[in-house]
């Protein structure tokens, strides 16, 4: 097998692949919470992706990618058997895993993908697991058999009612603490607001909260600068303070912002990728 | 006979209105012609000042007798003597405060232009084919690991395979060069340059591998069990940002964020490449070292309408080059010298729209020697600006030392190593700015050297034990 290479890809909806990528060197110093960088080729942004698993043995890594801007729909565009250019990591903090208790772990849409690795480290910790698994609906809820088999009680969420309750994670949080569940520690990771919202309940329910937080990265290795967020009014920086941080203290509106700067770049590079590539099958 | 009365020679240079629409070098450098007049200013001295003030002892009067004699490629051979990187320390190294500082002309002449000599030996070589790169020594079976592809690791490799040892060079970015490819600009720096010269290092049998972030992929523990040593050149880290309200808006970068997207990722050719770099109409750059010249004249080549320096003591406390000053002076850039940030403003949006700042005045000299800025009260005034580039400084790499027990770092951050680069840990040795926070390119290539002698003392010491 060649470093970097594809193993296996499994598409689990229409713009949500699964790959495993033989990557020993990382495969064999992975932990909950880290992530890699990813770059399609020479041309490529180096782009942060949560690692989903990891396979010491095989010498795989797992990540799981929603295809929304250009570099993502890129990744996804790759088949088995082809390469990445490079794949760079374990980078961040891993999360501390220990016994909290009761744990809420909480996803939303690929950010299921992301906290399951701490789900798993956190059961086998010997932690009672929640996992509170949300999307906008039921094609883009993903991992839940394998959410369901390492936690105790497992909730699903659509925004439209598709598929378990309709309504938002936090919804599903509150009604969990009304039904009596005495929750310890919470973990979420998803989209920034869905964050925000869910740190912010757990804050007023007395859930010591964490975010995994998804600024721009840029090297990725603790020399750009480019990841910084407020966490408790001091700067700090994801890719080796983070990306995990106290949910109470982080400044949700500020990352928002500024995971929003290149918008406009994002969106012309796609359209343009895009229409290259539709031109392509079109004249095959 | 050699001729110092000849005028100093000028390297070819673009002109400040087209280069700030190009990445392309400013400098040209020497053709034949202008080399040849130039070495000829050469007194050729017995004890030759430049090189004892070259940080790495450059074989100066000795390679610029052999271009007089018109064999290039002897040159370029005593060039690399001492230095591996000579088309890279041509172009970079600040030639004013070593060789032609120190050059016996000074005074009655301009100093020998040393730099561009440098340049024109290691470039005219090459291109001719008939650079000849050093040889690998006899193998001693011993193995090194080098952390790191910047100046440092770079010429602690080369010297450690030319003294016979097996080496490994571990590059935690996907492309090596480490600050030579992410920090400084194609226009001071063209990018085959760097290949080149890293070519040359792999043609002595360095085996390179990138993407390998020591600390996290291996660590240097590890290491030690695969390599009889390790040298830690990761170099500079996070930036110091300004400590004023406002430095997480929108728009605002540290110059290392802003040079990485730029000279590692090319983002001036986004589309074509996929790393944008966003850039407004008014740029305010903070700072005043090489690393703000630098920001501020790759902000000017991509369109703004303009672009300021602002920095807290006058231009002659800049610790910048003073080439690297004029070159941004005349491509446009402006200065606010004497001014100090206080905040950074936004808009609803969050987006920088303006940049609050107050002036100085130079009180007495500091430690250094240099006088330190003073506030003068109630003199804040506002820059519109939509772009702000902290450069202002930066620490060391926090990766290696925070996964590295053994290893002791000062307040500052930096690894603890005395001369010659041994740290507190068995085997090893560190130098570049991950020993000095933030040191020019030759510097790192001095401890890179040292060090690499060092090494190869534990090494054959370990021999001996034996």
């Amino acid at each position: 097998m060649t470093k970097n290479e594809i193993v296996t890809k499994i598409n689990l909806s229409k713009d949500i692949a699964r790959f495993d990528i033989f990557a020993p060197l990382i495969a064999r110093k992975a932990r909950a919470g880290q992530f890699v960088i990813l770059k399609a080729n020479a041309a490529g942004e180096r782009v942060p992706v949560t690692l989903v698993d990891w396979d010491e043995k095989r010498g795989t890594i797992t990540v799981i990618i929603q295809a929304i801007g250009k570099s993502t729909v890129m990744f996804n565009d790759k088949k088995q058997g082809e390469i990445f250019e490079a794949v760079a990591g374990p980078l961040g903090a891993p999360v501390e895993i220990k016994k909290y208790g009761t744990v809420a772990v909480v996803g939303g849409g690929v950010g299921i993908a992301e906290v399951y690795p701490i789900a798993k480290a956190l059961k086998s910790a010997g932690n009672k697991v929640i996992s509170i698994l949300g999307a906008r609906t039921k094609d883009l809820l993903i991992l839940e058999q394998e959410m369901r088999q390492i936690s105790d009680i497992t909730v699903c969420t659509t925004d439209d009612g598709s598929y378990g309750q309709k309504g938002l994670v936090t919804d599903a949080l509150q009604k969990l603490r009304d039904g009596g569940e005495k929750i310890d520690a919470g973990f979420v990771i998803g989209p920034v607001p869905m964050m925000k919202f869910c740190c912010r309940l757990m804050q007023k329910l007395g859930i010591k909260s964490y975010a995994s937080l998804n600024p721009i990265i840029l090297d990725g290795t603790g020399m750009c600068g480019c990841c910084r967020v407020s966490v408790g009014g001091k700067i700090k920086f994801a890719c080796v303070d983070g990306p995990m941080f106290e949910g109470d203290l982080v400044d949700f509106d500020e990352l928002s912002r500024r995971t929003g700067e290149y918008k406009k770049e994002e969106a012309a590079c796609l359209l343009k990728y895009r229409e290259s590539h539709v031109c392509k099958v079109g004249l095959h | 006979m050699p001729n110092p009365s000849l005028p100093r020679q000028q390297g070819a240079r673009q002109n400040p209105k087209d280069r700030i629409k190009n990445f392309d070098p400013v400098v040209v450098g020497f053709d034949e012609k202008t080399a040849l007049l130039e070495a000829q200013r050469c007194l050729n001295c017995k004890n030759a000042r430049c090189s004892a003030a070259c940080p790495v002892n450059v074989r100066i009067p000795q390679f610029i007798e052999a271009l007089l004699k018109g064999d290039v490629g002897a040159a370029a051979t005593e060039i690399m003597k001492t230095s591996l990187l000579p088309a890279v320390c041509g172009r970079v190294c600040p030639q004013e405060n070593h060789c032609e500082g120190a050059c016996i002309l000074n005074g009655r002449f301009k100093p020998v232009a040393v730099g561009l000599l440098e340049r024109y030996t290691a470039d005219t070589a090459r291109n001719t084919g008939v650079l000849r790169p050093p040889v690998a020594g006899k193998s001693t079976g011993k193995r090194a690991a080098c952390v790191g592809s910047g100046p440092s690791s770079l010429s602690a490799a080369a010297e450690l395979r030319r003294l016979g040892h097996d080496v490994v060079v571990y590059e935690a970015l996907h492309d090596f060069g480490g600050v030579l490819r992410y920090g400084i600009p194609a226009f001071r720096l063209p990018r085959e340059i760097i290949e080149k010269e890293i070519q040359t290092v792999k043609d002595m049998g360095v085996i390179f591998e990138s993407s390998v972030i020591v600390g996290n992929t291996i660590t240097v523990e590890e290491l030690l069990k695969d390599f009889d040593a390790v040298y830690i050149g990761s170099g500079a880290g996070l930036p110091t940002m300004a400590g004023v309200p406002g430095e997480n808006l929108v728009g605002v970068y540290s110059a290392n964020e802003f040079l990485t997207r730029i000279n590692l990722m090319q983002a001036y050719k986004f589309p074509n490449v996929d790393t944008p770099v966003g850039i407004g109409k008014k740029v305010v750059v903070l700072g005043g070292g090489n690393s703000a010249m630098d920001a501020a004249r790759c902000a000017m080549r991509l369109g703004p309408e303009s672009v300021t320096i602002v920095y807290r003591r006058g231009r002659e406390e800049m610790p910048a080059r003073e080439e690297e000053i004029e070159n941004a002076v005349e491509e446009g850039v402006k200065f606010e010298f004497l001014t100090v940030q206080k905040e950074i403003l936004g808009n609803e949006n969050g987006r920088v729209r303006a940049i609050k700042c107050a002036r100085n005045k130079l009180g007495e000299p500091d430690a250094k020697g240099r006088r330190v800025p003073v506030p003068i009260e109630n003199s804040n005034f506002i820059i519109e600006a939509d772009t702000i580039i902290v450069a202002i400084g930066q620490k060391p790499n926090p990766v290696i030392p925070r996964k590295t027990p053994e290893l002791k770092t000062s307040a500052t951050g930096v690894l603890v190593a005395k001369e010659g680069g041994e740290t507190t840990m068995k085997g090893v040795f560190a130098g570049g700015d991950i020993i000095r926070s933030g040191a020019t390119v030759l510097m790192a290539m001095k401890d890179g050297i040292t060090a690499a002698g060092k090494i190869d003392e534990y090494l054959r010491g370990q021999n001996d034990k034996k």
